[in-house]
Protein backbone atom coordinates (compact mmCIF):
# COMPACT_ATOMS: atom_id res chain seq x y z
CA UNK A 1 0.00 0.00 0.00
CA UNK A 2 1.53 3.19 -0.61
CA UNK A 3 0.17 6.91 1.00
CA UNK A 4 -0.11 9.65 -1.71
CA UNK A 5 0.99 13.43 -0.15
CA UNK A 6 0.25 15.74 -2.93
CA UNK A 7 0.95 19.20 -2.47
CA UNK A 8 -1.44 20.96 -4.82
CA UNK A 9 -2.45 25.03 -5.79
CA UNK A 10 -6.05 25.78 -3.80
CA UNK A 11 -7.85 26.63 -7.50
CA UNK A 12 -7.13 22.96 -8.82
CA UNK A 13 -8.84 21.09 -6.09
CA UNK A 14 -12.18 20.44 -7.41
CA UNK A 15 -10.14 19.55 -11.14
CA UNK A 16 -8.09 17.29 -9.54
CA UNK A 17 -11.15 15.71 -7.06
CA UNK A 18 -12.91 15.32 -10.42
CA UNK A 19 -9.85 13.18 -12.25
CA UNK A 20 -9.51 11.14 -8.88
CA UNK A 21 -13.13 10.00 -8.96
CA UNK A 22 -13.13 9.59 -12.52
CA UNK A 23 -9.75 7.43 -11.86
CA UNK A 24 -11.69 5.36 -9.16
CA UNK A 25 -10.37 6.80 -6.19
CA UNK A 26 -13.13 6.52 -3.83
CA UNK A 27 -11.85 8.56 -0.48
CA UNK A 28 -9.29 11.35 0.61
CA UNK A 29 -8.49 13.44 3.30
CA UNK A 30 -7.58 16.92 2.76
CA UNK A 31 -5.96 19.57 4.56
CA UNK A 32 -5.50 23.37 3.89
CA UNK A 33 -1.95 24.12 4.47
CA UNK A 34 0.80 26.90 4.02
CA UNK A 35 4.39 26.73 3.35
CA UNK A 36 6.97 28.20 0.43
CA UNK A 37 9.42 26.34 -2.16
CA UNK A 38 10.24 28.19 -5.31
CA UNK A 39 7.29 30.07 -5.36
CA UNK A 40 8.30 31.91 -2.64
CA UNK A 41 5.44 34.06 -0.60
CA UNK A 42 3.54 37.14 -2.13
CA UNK A 43 3.63 40.98 -1.14
CA UNK A 44 0.93 42.81 0.66
CA UNK A 45 0.67 46.67 1.89
CA UNK A 46 -0.05 48.67 4.94
CA UNK A 47 -0.19 51.85 4.19
CA UNK A 48 2.19 52.50 1.58
CA UNK A 49 4.86 50.01 3.11
CA UNK A 50 4.95 47.09 1.18
CA UNK A 51 5.79 43.93 3.43
CA UNK A 52 6.36 40.11 2.06
CA UNK A 53 4.36 37.45 3.23
CA UNK A 54 6.46 34.44 3.24
CA UNK A 55 3.92 31.27 2.87
CA UNK A 56 1.11 30.53 0.43
CA UNK A 57 -1.82 28.60 0.84
CA UNK A 58 -2.10 25.02 -0.57
CA UNK A 59 -3.72 21.94 -0.44
CA UNK A 60 -2.80 19.12 1.16
CA UNK A 61 -4.51 15.33 -0.30
CA UNK A 62 -3.56 12.17 1.39
CA UNK A 63 -4.82 8.90 -0.19
CA UNK A 64 -4.17 5.66 0.11
CA UNK A 65 -3.82 3.07 -2.57
CA UNK A 66 -3.30 0.15 -3.68
CA UNK A 67 0.18 -0.57 -5.09
CA UNK A 68 -0.90 -1.58 -8.23
CA UNK A 69 -2.73 2.55 -8.59
CA UNK A 70 0.37 4.21 -7.43
CA UNK A 71 1.05 5.16 -11.66
CA UNK A 72 -2.79 6.07 -12.52
CA UNK A 73 -3.33 8.38 -9.25
CA UNK A 74 -0.05 9.75 -9.79
CA UNK A 75 -0.67 10.84 -13.19
CA UNK A 76 -3.79 12.33 -12.70
CA UNK A 77 -3.07 14.23 -10.31
CA UNK A 78 -0.19 15.60 -12.38
CA UNK A 79 -2.14 16.09 -15.05
CA UNK A 80 -5.32 17.60 -13.20
CA UNK A 81 -3.51 19.75 -11.05
CA UNK A 82 -0.46 21.09 -13.38
CA UNK A 83 -0.58 24.65 -14.69
CA UNK A 84 3.05 24.70 -16.19
CA UNK A 85 4.24 27.38 -13.41
CA UNK A 86 6.41 27.44 -10.45
CA UNK A 87 4.35 26.51 -7.87
CA UNK A 88 1.94 23.93 -8.99
CA UNK A 89 3.16 21.52 -5.57
CA UNK A 90 4.57 18.24 -5.35
CA UNK A 91 3.62 14.58 -5.05
CA UNK A 92 5.30 12.43 -2.06
CA UNK A 93 4.57 8.60 -2.26
CA UNK A 94 5.22 6.44 1.02
CA UNK A 95 4.88 3.19 1.53
CA UNK A 96 2.53 1.94 4.65
CA UNK A 97 2.56 -1.10 6.93
CA UNK A 98 -1.14 -1.78 7.15
CA UNK A 99 -4.56 0.08 7.54
CA UNK A 100 -7.24 -0.80 9.69
CA UNK A 101 -11.12 0.00 9.03
CA UNK A 102 -12.41 1.42 12.61
CA UNK A 103 -15.86 0.11 12.32
CA UNK A 104 -15.09 -3.54 11.16
CA UNK A 105 -11.44 -4.38 11.81
CA UNK A 106 -10.80 -5.11 8.66
CA UNK A 107 -6.74 -4.42 7.49
CA UNK A 108 -5.14 -4.52 4.38
CA UNK A 109 -6.56 -3.84 1.04
CA UNK A 110 -9.68 -4.49 2.40
CA UNK A 111 -9.81 -1.10 4.93
CA UNK A 112 -9.07 1.04 1.63
CA UNK B 1 -56.11 100.24 -5.70
CA UNK B 2 -52.77 99.51 -5.70
CA UNK B 3 -52.33 100.33 -2.37
CA UNK B 4 -55.14 97.45 -1.43
CA UNK B 5 -53.45 95.04 -3.52
CA UNK B 6 -50.25 95.62 -1.51
CA UNK B 7 -52.14 95.42 1.70
CA UNK B 8 -53.57 92.08 0.70
CA UNK B 9 -50.31 90.57 -0.34
CA UNK B 10 -48.89 91.44 2.87
CA UNK B 11 -51.86 90.27 4.83
CA UNK B 12 -51.44 86.71 2.70
CA UNK B 13 -47.81 86.49 3.57
CA UNK B 14 -48.26 87.35 7.36
CA UNK B 15 -51.24 85.36 8.01
CA UNK B 16 -50.45 82.11 5.42
CA UNK B 17 -46.88 81.03 5.91
CA UNK B 18 -47.67 77.63 4.91
CA UNK B 19 -48.50 78.63 1.32
CA UNK B 20 -45.70 81.26 1.08
CA UNK B 21 -44.34 79.18 3.26
CA UNK B 22 -40.14 78.87 3.90
CA UNK B 23 -38.50 79.16 6.47
CA UNK B 24 -36.39 77.03 8.34
CA UNK B 25 -38.49 74.92 11.15
CA UNK B 26 -35.60 73.31 13.68
CA UNK B 27 -37.49 70.25 14.13
CA UNK B 28 -37.81 69.01 10.69
CA UNK B 29 -34.21 69.88 10.45
CA UNK B 30 -32.88 67.88 13.27
CA UNK B 31 -34.56 65.40 12.11
CA UNK B 32 -33.53 65.52 8.38
CA UNK B 33 -30.12 65.98 10.12
CA UNK B 34 -30.02 62.60 11.85
CA UNK B 35 -31.99 60.32 9.33
CA UNK B 36 -29.31 61.47 6.98
CA UNK B 37 -26.85 60.10 9.46
CA UNK B 38 -28.77 57.02 9.66
CA UNK B 39 -28.89 56.59 5.73
CA UNK B 40 -25.40 56.96 5.74
CA UNK B 41 -25.14 54.13 8.41
CA UNK B 42 -26.88 51.80 5.97
CA UNK B 43 -24.33 51.77 3.78
CA UNK B 44 -21.04 52.15 5.85
CA UNK B 45 -20.91 49.90 7.35
CA UNK B 46 -24.57 48.74 7.10
CA UNK B 47 -24.60 47.12 3.67
CA UNK B 48 -20.70 46.70 3.56
CA UNK B 49 -20.98 44.14 6.30
CA UNK B 50 -23.94 42.65 5.61
CA UNK B 51 -22.14 42.02 1.73
CA UNK B 52 -19.32 41.28 3.31
CA UNK B 53 -20.03 38.65 5.48
CA UNK B 54 -21.82 36.82 2.44
CA UNK B 55 -19.10 36.62 0.59
CA UNK B 56 -15.90 34.27 0.91
CA UNK B 57 -13.02 34.74 2.97
CA UNK B 58 -10.80 35.85 0.26
CA UNK B 59 -13.58 38.69 -0.79
CA UNK B 60 -14.50 40.12 2.24
CA UNK B 61 -12.10 43.22 2.03
CA UNK B 62 -12.63 43.76 -1.67
CA UNK B 63 -16.52 43.93 -1.08
CA UNK B 64 -16.07 46.55 1.60
CA UNK B 65 -13.64 48.25 -0.29
CA UNK B 66 -16.23 48.52 -3.29
CA UNK B 67 -18.75 49.75 -0.86
CA UNK B 68 -16.26 52.27 0.22
CA UNK B 69 -15.16 53.45 -2.88
CA UNK B 70 -18.58 53.65 -4.07
CA UNK B 71 -19.58 55.90 -1.13
CA UNK B 72 -16.61 58.16 -1.79
CA UNK B 73 -17.44 58.42 -5.37
CA UNK B 74 -20.96 59.43 -5.29
CA UNK B 75 -20.51 61.99 -3.03
CA UNK B 76 -18.10 63.65 -5.26
CA UNK B 77 -20.21 63.08 -8.46
CA UNK B 78 -23.21 64.77 -6.61
CA UNK B 79 -21.43 67.47 -5.94
CA UNK B 80 -20.42 68.17 -9.33
CA UNK B 81 -23.53 67.52 -11.53
CA UNK B 82 -25.68 64.72 -9.97
CA UNK B 83 -27.85 66.94 -7.44
CA UNK B 84 -28.44 69.52 -10.26
CA UNK B 85 -29.25 66.78 -12.66
CA UNK B 86 -31.55 65.13 -10.45
CA UNK B 87 -33.41 67.79 -8.80
CA UNK B 88 -32.95 71.03 -10.37
CA UNK B 89 -34.93 72.01 -14.20
CA UNK B 90 -38.08 70.39 -15.78
CA UNK B 91 -37.02 67.84 -17.97
CA UNK B 92 -38.43 64.88 -18.49
CA UNK B 93 -35.55 62.60 -17.85
CA UNK B 94 -33.06 65.15 -16.66
CA UNK B 95 -32.85 68.15 -14.70
CA UNK B 96 -30.66 70.81 -15.89
CA UNK B 97 -27.04 72.70 -14.81
CA UNK B 98 -28.38 75.41 -12.98
CA UNK B 99 -26.35 74.14 -9.78
CA UNK B 100 -23.44 72.59 -11.21
CA UNK B 101 -21.08 72.18 -8.53
CA UNK B 102 -23.54 73.20 -6.13
CA UNK B 103 -23.37 76.69 -7.45
CA UNK B 104 -26.85 77.80 -6.07
CA UNK B 105 -26.64 76.32 -2.57
CA UNK B 106 -26.04 79.21 -0.44
CA UNK B 107 -25.64 79.04 3.19
CA UNK B 108 -29.01 80.51 4.38
CA UNK B 109 -30.65 78.31 1.23
CA UNK B 110 -34.03 76.51 1.78
CA UNK B 111 -34.32 73.40 0.07
CA UNK B 112 -36.26 72.78 -3.00
CA UNK B 113 -39.32 71.04 -3.85
CA UNK B 114 -41.18 69.25 -1.04
CA UNK B 115 -39.23 69.92 1.90
CA UNK B 116 -39.58 72.93 2.35
CA UNK B 117 -38.78 73.41 5.55
CA UNK B 118 -35.38 72.23 5.55
CA UNK B 119 -31.87 74.12 4.62
CA UNK B 120 -30.50 73.27 0.76
CA UNK B 121 -27.34 72.19 2.34
CA UNK B 122 -29.37 69.11 4.45
CA UNK B 123 -31.46 68.27 1.22
CA UNK B 124 -28.36 67.96 -0.76
CA UNK B 125 -26.80 65.47 1.80
CA UNK B 126 -29.61 63.71 2.63
CA UNK B 127 -30.08 62.76 -0.91
CA UNK B 128 -26.11 62.38 -1.20
CA UNK B 129 -26.44 59.08 1.06
CA UNK B 130 -29.28 57.63 -0.90
CA UNK B 131 -27.54 57.88 -4.22
CA UNK B 132 -24.62 56.31 -2.25
CA UNK B 133 -26.49 53.29 -1.47
CA UNK B 134 -27.96 52.62 -4.36
CA UNK B 135 -25.14 51.81 -6.90
CA UNK B 136 -23.22 49.90 -3.99
CA UNK B 137 -26.40 47.70 -3.88
CA UNK B 138 -25.70 46.76 -6.96
CA UNK B 139 -22.18 45.57 -5.43
CA UNK B 140 -24.05 42.60 -4.73
CA UNK B 141 -24.43 41.43 -8.34
CA UNK B 142 -20.91 41.27 -8.91
CA UNK B 143 -19.02 40.68 -6.33
CA UNK B 144 -16.05 38.22 -6.25
CA UNK B 145 -15.11 38.76 -9.33
CA UNK B 146 -15.17 42.36 -11.05
CA UNK B 147 -12.45 44.32 -11.23
CA UNK B 148 -11.83 47.22 -9.12
CA UNK B 149 -10.88 50.08 -11.72
CA UNK B 150 -14.16 48.46 -13.84
CA UNK B 151 -16.01 48.88 -10.87
CA UNK B 152 -15.16 52.41 -10.16
CA UNK B 153 -15.62 52.98 -13.96
CA UNK B 154 -19.22 51.33 -13.87
CA UNK B 155 -20.76 52.36 -10.65
CA UNK B 156 -20.39 56.39 -11.66
CA UNK B 157 -21.22 55.80 -15.28
CA UNK B 158 -24.69 53.96 -14.10
CA UNK B 159 -25.50 56.56 -11.38
CA UNK B 160 -25.11 58.95 -14.39
CA UNK B 161 -27.06 56.89 -16.47
CA UNK B 162 -29.49 55.36 -14.32
CA UNK B 163 -29.64 56.63 -10.95
CA UNK B 164 -29.65 60.68 -11.68
CA UNK B 165 -32.61 60.42 -14.33
CA UNK B 166 -34.84 57.74 -12.06
CA UNK B 167 -34.39 60.05 -9.12
CA UNK B 168 -35.03 63.13 -11.46
CA UNK B 169 -38.05 61.42 -12.91
CA UNK B 170 -40.10 60.34 -9.29
CA UNK B 171 -38.37 62.70 -7.01
CA UNK B 172 -37.40 65.89 -9.26
CA UNK B 173 -40.44 66.76 -11.02
CA UNK B 174 -39.77 64.49 -14.15
CA UNK B 175 -42.39 62.40 -16.00
CA UNK B 176 -43.02 59.97 -13.69
CA UNK B 177 -43.77 63.10 -11.14
CA UNK B 178 -46.16 64.69 -13.64
CA UNK B 179 -47.90 61.42 -14.04
CA UNK B 180 -48.77 61.20 -10.35
CA UNK B 181 -46.21 57.96 -9.85
CA UNK B 182 -45.86 57.27 -5.40
CA UNK B 183 -42.46 56.69 -4.93
CA UNK B 184 -42.42 58.30 -1.14
CA UNK B 185 -38.19 56.53 -0.22
CA UNK B 186 -37.64 54.95 -3.26
CA UNK B 187 -39.13 51.82 -4.44
CA UNK B 188 -38.62 52.46 -7.78
CA UNK B 189 -35.59 55.11 -7.75
CA UNK B 190 -33.49 52.71 -4.89
CA UNK B 191 -34.94 49.45 -5.50
CA UNK B 192 -35.82 48.99 -8.67
CA UNK B 193 -32.82 50.07 -10.27
CA UNK B 194 -30.42 48.34 -8.26
CA UNK B 195 -32.32 44.69 -8.81
CA UNK B 196 -32.98 45.32 -12.44
CA UNK B 197 -29.31 46.72 -12.87
CA UNK B 198 -28.07 43.58 -10.66
CA UNK B 199 -29.86 40.93 -12.76
CA UNK B 200 -28.34 43.06 -16.19
CA UNK B 201 -24.71 43.07 -14.82
CA UNK B 202 -24.95 39.32 -13.60
CA UNK B 203 -25.93 38.21 -17.04
CA UNK B 204 -23.20 40.37 -18.38
CA UNK B 205 -20.80 39.43 -15.96
CA UNK B 206 -21.40 35.74 -16.25
CA UNK B 207 -21.47 33.48 -12.88
CA UNK B 208 -18.39 33.05 -10.52
CA UNK B 209 -16.65 30.14 -11.21
CA UNK B 210 -17.91 26.86 -9.20
CA UNK B 211 -21.41 28.36 -9.88
CA UNK B 212 -24.13 26.38 -9.13
CA UNK B 213 -22.30 24.62 -6.35
CA UNK B 214 -21.45 24.43 -2.64
CA UNK B 215 -18.91 26.24 -2.06
CA UNK B 216 -20.08 29.50 -3.12
CA UNK B 217 -21.27 30.04 0.84
CA UNK B 218 -21.32 33.25 3.14
CA UNK B 219 -17.69 32.87 5.26
CA UNK B 220 -18.76 35.04 7.99
CA UNK B 221 -22.49 34.67 9.41
CA UNK B 222 -21.91 37.56 12.27
CA UNK B 223 -20.99 39.84 10.32
CA UNK B 224 -24.32 39.13 8.16
CA UNK B 225 -26.45 39.92 11.07
CA UNK B 226 -24.50 43.06 12.41
CA UNK B 227 -24.94 44.41 8.77
CA UNK B 228 -28.31 43.52 8.56
CA UNK B 229 -29.15 45.27 12.15
CA UNK B 230 -26.98 48.30 10.80
CA UNK B 231 -29.66 48.37 7.45
CA UNK B 232 -32.70 47.75 9.80
CA UNK B 233 -31.93 50.91 12.30
CA UNK B 234 -30.52 53.11 9.16
CA UNK B 235 -33.71 52.49 7.54
CA UNK B 236 -35.44 54.40 9.95
CA UNK B 237 -33.78 57.32 8.29
CA UNK B 238 -34.70 56.45 4.73
CA UNK B 239 -38.17 56.13 5.24
CA UNK B 240 -39.17 58.27 8.34
CA UNK B 241 -36.70 61.51 6.78
CA UNK B 242 -38.36 61.00 3.81
CA UNK B 243 -41.67 62.18 5.21
CA UNK B 244 -39.56 65.60 5.58
CA UNK B 245 -41.19 66.61 8.90
CA UNK B 246 -40.59 65.98 12.27
CA UNK B 247 -44.19 65.56 12.53
CA UNK B 248 -47.43 62.49 12.16
CA UNK B 249 -45.73 61.28 8.85
CA UNK B 250 -42.50 60.52 10.32
CA UNK B 251 -44.24 58.94 13.11
CA UNK B 252 -46.49 56.81 10.98
CA UNK B 253 -43.52 56.05 8.33
CA UNK B 254 -41.12 54.87 10.83
CA UNK B 255 -43.92 52.37 12.72
CA UNK B 256 -45.14 50.87 9.60
CA UNK B 257 -41.07 50.62 8.51
CA UNK B 258 -40.59 48.66 11.28
CA UNK B 259 -43.87 46.02 11.04
CA UNK B 260 -42.77 45.21 7.73
CA UNK B 261 -39.32 44.54 8.52
CA UNK B 262 -40.38 42.21 11.40
CA UNK B 263 -42.84 40.69 9.34
CA UNK B 264 -40.67 39.85 6.37
CA UNK B 265 -38.02 38.49 8.68
CA UNK B 266 -40.63 36.23 10.03
CA UNK B 267 -41.99 34.95 7.22
CA UNK B 268 -38.97 34.35 5.12
CA UNK B 269 -37.97 32.35 8.67
CA UNK B 270 -40.90 30.45 8.22
CA UNK B 271 -41.02 29.99 4.71
CA UNK B 272 -37.92 28.35 5.02
CA UNK B 273 -38.45 26.34 7.74
CA UNK B 274 -40.97 24.48 5.93
CA UNK B 275 -38.82 24.63 2.85
CA UNK B 276 -35.36 22.98 4.24
CA UNK B 277 -36.44 22.06 7.96
CA UNK B 278 -34.78 24.49 9.91
CA UNK B 279 -35.06 28.32 10.35
CA UNK B 280 -31.48 30.16 9.53
CA UNK B 281 -30.04 33.41 10.54
CA UNK B 282 -29.08 34.67 7.34
CA UNK B 283 -32.73 33.82 6.71
CA UNK B 284 -34.43 35.58 9.32
CA UNK B 285 -32.07 38.64 8.08
CA UNK B 286 -32.50 38.70 4.30
CA UNK B 287 -36.12 37.98 4.89
CA UNK B 288 -35.68 41.50 6.70
CA UNK B 289 -34.38 43.21 4.01
CA UNK B 290 -37.04 42.02 2.14
CA UNK B 291 -39.62 43.75 4.34
CA UNK B 292 -38.18 47.12 4.25
CA UNK B 293 -37.31 47.16 0.70
CA UNK B 294 -41.17 46.45 -0.09
CA UNK B 295 -42.33 49.01 2.59
CA UNK B 296 -40.20 51.56 1.77
CA UNK B 297 -42.33 53.44 -0.99
CA UNK B 298 -45.36 52.58 0.78
CA UNK B 299 -43.91 54.09 3.77
CA UNK B 300 -45.80 57.10 3.19
CA UNK B 301 -49.56 55.96 2.70
CA UNK B 302 -50.07 52.70 4.47
CA UNK B 303 -50.88 52.33 8.11
CA UNK B 304 -49.98 49.61 10.52
CA UNK B 305 -52.55 47.03 8.74
CA UNK B 306 -51.57 47.51 5.18
CA UNK B 307 -47.45 46.93 6.35
CA UNK B 308 -48.58 43.49 8.13
CA UNK B 309 -49.35 42.73 4.69
CA UNK B 310 -46.67 43.94 2.69
CA UNK B 311 -43.93 42.52 5.22
CA UNK B 312 -45.74 39.28 4.78
CA UNK B 313 -46.00 39.02 0.82
CA UNK B 314 -41.99 40.51 0.80
CA UNK B 315 -40.79 37.37 3.49
CA UNK B 316 -43.08 34.72 1.48
CA UNK B 317 -42.53 36.12 -2.14
CA UNK B 318 -39.01 37.37 -2.40
CA UNK B 319 -38.31 33.92 -0.95
CA UNK B 320 -39.61 32.38 -3.65
CA UNK B 321 -38.05 34.85 -6.34
CA UNK B 322 -34.69 33.92 -4.83
CA UNK B 323 -34.76 30.38 -5.25
CA UNK B 324 -36.55 31.02 -8.90
CA UNK B 325 -33.28 33.64 -10.09
CA UNK B 326 -30.46 31.32 -8.50
CA UNK B 327 -31.59 27.62 -9.00
CA UNK B 328 -34.09 27.33 -11.51
CA UNK B 329 -32.67 30.45 -14.34
CA UNK B 330 -28.98 29.62 -13.18
CA UNK B 331 -28.49 33.56 -12.96
CA UNK B 332 -25.64 34.32 -10.42
CA UNK B 333 -27.31 37.61 -8.72
CA UNK B 334 -24.26 36.63 -6.15
CA UNK B 335 -26.16 37.73 -3.37
CA UNK B 336 -29.84 38.26 -4.64
CA UNK B 337 -29.93 42.11 -5.44
CA UNK B 338 -32.91 41.44 -7.67
CA UNK B 339 -35.03 38.82 -5.87
CA UNK B 340 -34.96 40.99 -2.53
CA UNK B 341 -34.69 44.89 -3.52
CA UNK B 342 -36.18 44.77 -7.25
CA UNK B 343 -38.89 42.15 -6.77
CA UNK B 344 -39.61 44.21 -3.04
CA UNK B 345 -39.40 47.05 -4.69
CA UNK B 346 -41.54 47.04 -7.31
CA UNK B 347 -44.12 44.82 -5.21
CA UNK B 348 -44.13 48.04 -2.74
CA UNK B 349 -44.61 50.19 -5.63
CA UNK B 350 -47.94 48.31 -7.07
CA UNK B 351 -48.98 47.53 -3.37
CA UNK B 352 -49.51 50.91 -2.34
CA UNK B 353 -52.16 51.29 -5.18
CA UNK B 354 -54.52 49.36 -3.28
CA UNK B 355 -53.21 49.25 0.22
CA UNK B 356 -52.23 53.35 1.05
CA UNK B 357 -55.57 55.08 -0.04
CA UNK B 358 -57.91 55.98 2.39
CA UNK B 359 -60.63 53.19 2.65
CA UNK B 360 -58.87 50.16 2.90
CA UNK B 361 -58.01 49.13 5.50
CA UNK B 362 -58.20 52.48 6.65
CA UNK B 363 -56.83 53.04 9.73
CA UNK B 364 -53.45 54.97 9.01
CA UNK B 365 -53.94 55.41 5.57
CA UNK B 366 -53.02 58.50 3.93
CA UNK B 367 -53.28 58.50 0.24
CA UNK B 368 -55.99 60.31 -1.76
CA UNK B 369 -56.82 58.09 -5.04
CA UNK B 370 -58.55 55.75 -6.91
CA UNK B 371 -56.09 52.14 -6.54
CA UNK B 372 -57.23 51.45 -9.97
CA UNK B 373 -56.49 54.78 -11.63
CA UNK B 374 -53.18 54.51 -9.17
CA UNK B 375 -52.47 50.81 -10.08
CA UNK B 376 -52.28 51.99 -13.56
CA UNK B 377 -50.14 54.79 -13.01
CA UNK B 378 -47.93 52.93 -10.73
CA UNK B 379 -47.46 50.26 -13.36
CA UNK B 380 -46.33 52.86 -16.20
CA UNK B 381 -43.83 54.05 -13.50
CA UNK B 382 -42.60 50.41 -13.39
CA UNK B 383 -42.70 49.78 -16.84
CA UNK B 384 -40.60 53.14 -17.82
CA UNK B 385 -38.20 52.50 -14.90
CA UNK B 386 -37.12 48.83 -15.52
CA UNK B 387 -36.98 49.62 -19.26
CA UNK B 388 -34.45 52.40 -18.54
CA UNK B 389 -32.72 50.99 -16.01
CA UNK B 390 -32.17 47.64 -18.44
CA UNK B 391 -31.11 49.80 -21.18
CA UNK B 392 -28.88 52.09 -19.63
CA UNK B 393 -27.37 49.56 -17.10
CA UNK B 394 -26.52 47.59 -20.75
CA UNK B 395 -24.73 50.48 -22.44
CA UNK B 396 -22.50 51.55 -18.74
CA UNK B 397 -21.37 47.84 -18.47
CA UNK B 398 -20.74 47.66 -21.95
CA UNK B 399 -18.70 51.00 -22.13
CA UNK B 400 -16.85 50.10 -19.24
CA UNK B 401 -16.30 46.45 -21.13
CA UNK B 402 -14.40 49.02 -24.01
CA UNK B 403 -12.19 51.13 -21.64
CA UNK B 404 -11.00 48.39 -19.30
CA UNK B 405 -11.79 44.40 -18.56
CA UNK B 406 -14.55 43.29 -16.33
CA UNK B 407 -13.38 40.49 -14.72
CA UNK B 408 -10.17 38.96 -13.11
CA UNK B 409 -9.07 35.84 -14.85
CA UNK B 410 -10.15 32.65 -13.30
CA UNK B 411 -6.84 31.98 -11.44
CA UNK B 412 -7.09 35.22 -9.73
CA UNK B 413 -10.72 34.65 -8.76
CA UNK B 414 -9.64 31.58 -7.11
CA UNK B 415 -6.90 33.30 -5.10
CA UNK B 416 -9.54 35.91 -3.67
CA UNK B 417 -10.11 39.63 -4.86
CA UNK B 418 -8.37 40.85 -1.52
CA UNK B 419 -5.11 40.35 -2.53
CA UNK B 420 -5.23 40.03 -6.56
CA UNK B 421 -6.67 43.89 -6.15
CA UNK B 422 -5.80 44.97 -3.34
CA UNK B 423 -2.77 43.35 -2.00
CA UNK B 424 -4.19 42.79 1.22
CA UNK B 425 -5.74 39.96 3.42
CA UNK B 426 -9.09 40.42 5.46
CA UNK B 427 -7.79 37.90 8.35
CA UNK B 428 -4.19 36.94 9.29
CA UNK B 429 -3.05 33.17 11.04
Amino acid sequence: MKLITAIIKPFKLQEVREALIAAGIDGLTLTEVKGYGRQKGHTELYRGAEYTVDTLPKIKLEILIEDDKLKVVTETITSSAGTGKIGDGKIFITSVDDVIRIRTGETGGDAI
Amino acid sequence: MKLLNLCLILLATVSSPAIFASEINSGDTAWILTSTALVLLMTLPGLALFYGGLVRTKNVLSVLMQCFAIACIVSVLWVLYGYSLSFYGEGNFFGNGDALFLSNVARDGLSVGYATSIPESLFVIFQMTFAIITPALVVGAFAERMKFPAMCLFSALWLTLVYIPACHMVWGGGLLADWGVVDLAGGLVVHATCGVAALVVAMVLGPRKGFPGPSLVPHNRPMVVMGAAFLWVGWFGFNAGSAWTAGTDAGMAMLVTHISAAVGALTWMTAEWFKTGKPTVVGIATGMVAGLATITPASGTVGPQGALLIGFLAGSVCFYATQLIKGTLKIDDSLDVFPVHGVGGIMGILLLSFLGTKGILSVGSSGDFNPITQFIIQLKGVGVIVLWTVIFTWIAIKATSLITSLRVGEEDESEGLDLIEHNETGYQN
